[in-house]
């Protein structure tokens, strides 16, 4: 991505040679300090995501039942095809992007708004961003149970006001609602966040000049804010598709999956842990991966087009 | 210019609304806290018999107590192990030059956007068969590991920004690389780090995917993990007294550091975020 911290005015030694073959020693020791430097981290990124994501597929390619260890043998990949031919896997895969599309649309709109009254408001700038990151800070388990006990039939406050008679989180609809809602209200502030430093990067002047020959303030949104802001909007949306993606705490909270709100993740978990089954749970947990891949993979194609023609930061 | 004040009324409704809507669910899970056993159930936003004794139940009670040692202390040791090791290689991918930085860079922002069920399997195996299951450990590990992509992002990009000059005139005075990173650099790069520290400390604070897989007992469990466990007065009630005043207990820390940092928490997100 664009991110690549540029190296500046460092390591002129290397850049007065590029091609050739003797580096001098100032440049050998500066690259090997930074490998000795970047050691450490490689190492632990590697062993503890790296290697269980290839343990997962080695798994996978197994049949792994913890309760029948006596069956286990070597099954290619008839645990994909397992998988992938059966309805839960395609109905859980349709939760997922239900409530990331739904969380991620509602959340870009509403942090929009949040990241231009940040960016405009004069008075109480402070007050403003400090309630605006509250959500940001609480822990999502918290949030969860928060929402969830607003909306209950027994206790919550929202039935009562808009005088439903029947719980909400005991139908599918008012299950779906509640865990978006919940979802849209803790990640909201992060990404007014990153809209807000989209933001900050359109110049004033745009706008003033725009205003002299009689464009509207939306106009001005839609053809200056907006143009120069998609970098800025792509990031954001990428950032919250895949993490909406691996929705779990949420769904777990609300009703660990019932009335047909069981995401992937919620999936992925309960085969490994609730029925042990290693080989399948292993495989959802890579298909999973993979699908987060091809988001990711779709997205930086889209913004790597999108953002070229502003060039680096 | 006649549309001024009604512009600036417009922005100031949306902010009241926006304020609304951040603080709702935080005083309702307070208002819940307070209620007494008796009307928790009535739906009233605001408590009519005001209570602590879902306070004074959770503290007496061992699987909160030991649940709120286990947070502070896992989130506490994965925060500095993660900002320790992030700041070695922040400063190697701001200061140095070596071939493979890109794909450190791209590796990191691909574990950013991992999903951490994908690796709970292999990682409840393992940890079953080599004695790290439900320990402190056992938790530290992944979320250091999830902790630093985010901070060598947040950290390079702080690291940019000090004037290396200071460096290169430490070393001509005969100072070593280390030296001059320890004495000159490090005092600048204080509160990027701290930043770092603030915000990998949300993350370890708020994670559920690996606390409630990843343990079972109070020996590791956290805050999360435990008030989904919390056990109801039987079978069928759900404890919500309880579970809420230990969810405002393990919110109001979070929300002292949002208010007291939020100007350094906006910095590091957007840094992190946005440049990186």
């Amino acid at each position: 991505m664009s991110a690549i911290p540029a190296t500046r005015g460092s390591g002129t030694a290397t850049e007065q040679t590029p091609r050739q073959r003797h580096l001098t020693d100032r440049a050998k020791a500066e690259r090997r300090l930074a490998y000795m430097l970047i050691a450490p981290a490689v190492i632990v990124m590697v062993a503890v995501t790296v290697w269980p994501i290839i343990n997962a597929f080695i798994l996978s390619l197994q049949r792994a039942d913890l309760r029948f260890p006596e069956n286990n043998a070597f099954i290619g990949f008839d645990n994909y095809g397992s998988v992938l031919s059966s309805p839960l896997w395609w109905a859980d895969v349709l939760h997922t992007v239900i409530i990331t599309f739904f969380s991620v649309g509602i959340e870009l709109v509403i942090g929009m708004l949040v990241a231009l009254a940040m960016h405009r408001v004069i008075f109480a700038r402070g007050t403003v961003r400090a309630v605006a990151l509250i959500p940001y800070g609480i822990i999502t388990v918290v949030a969860a149970y928060s929402w969830r006990y607003a909306f209950e039939l027994d206790s919550g406050w929202i039935p009562g006001l808009f005088g439903i008679k029947s719980d909400p989180l005991a139908s599918t609809t008012g299950s779906y609602v509640a865990v978006i809602i919940s979802e849209v209200w803790k990640t909201t502030p992060f990404m007014a966040l990153l809209l807000l430093g989209g933001l900050a990067l359109v110049p004033d002047e745009l706008h003033e000049a725009a205003k002299v020959d009689g464009a509207t303030s939306w106009q001005r949104f839609w053809k200056i804010t907006i143009p120069l802001m998609k970098p800025a909007i792509l990031v954001a949306l990428l950032f919250r598709t895949l993490d909406a993606f691996r929705i779990y705490d949420t769904v777990v909270i609300f009703n660990n999956g019932a009335h047909n709100t069981e995401t992937l993740s919620v999936l992925a978990s309960n085969q490994l842990l609730n029925r042990l089954n290693l080989g399948l749970g292993s495989t959802v947990s890579v298909l999973l991966f993979v699908l987060v891949g091809i988001i990711a993979f779709i997205f930086i194609k889209v913004f790597g087009a999108a953002a070229s023609p502003t060039g680096g930061d | 210019m006649e549309s001024t004040f009604q512009k600036r009324l417009g922005w100031s409704g949306a902010v009241i609304l926006i304020g609304l809507f951040a603080l709702v669910p935080v005083v309702w899970i307070i208002s819940l806290s307070f209620k007494d056993p008796t009307t928790i159930g009535d739906g009233n936003f605001f408590p009519t018999k005001v209570t602590t004794a879902n306070y004074s139940s959770i503290f007496n009670q061992s699987i909160f107590t030991d649940a709120l040692r286990n947070s502070i202390g896992i989130a506490l040791i994965s925060t500095v192990l993660a900002v320790f090791i992030a700041c070695f290689a922040a400063y190697a991918i701001a200061r140095l030059n070596f071939p493979g930085k890109n794909i450190l860079l791209i590796a990191s922002l691909g574990i950013a956007m991992f999903p951490p069920i994908s690796i709970v399997g292999p990682l409840y195996n393992l940890w079953r068969n080599i004695g790290l299951y439900d320990t402190w450990p056992g938790l530290i590990i992944p979320y250091m590991t999830f902790a630093l992509p985010l901070s060598i992002f947040v950290l390079s990009t702080f690291f940019r920004e000090i004037p290396w000059e200071l460096e290169q005139a430490a070393q001509v005075d005969g100072a070593t690389p280390y030296q001059a990173f320890v004495k000159v650099i490090a005092p600048l790069a204080a509160p990027g780090i701290f930043t770092t520290g603030i915000l990998v400390f949300m993350i370890c604070w708020n994670d559920f995917v690996f606390a409630s897989t990843l343990t079972s007992t109070n020996s590791a469990e956290t805050v999360p993990a435990a008030i989904a466990a919390f056990p109801g007065a039987s079978q069928f009630t759900e404890p919500i007294g309880t579970i809420a005043a230990a969810a405002v207990v393990v919110t109001i820390p979070v929300i002292i550091i949002v208010l007291v940092f939020q100007r350094r928490i906006v910095a590091g997100l957007t840094a992190g975020a946005v440049k990186g």
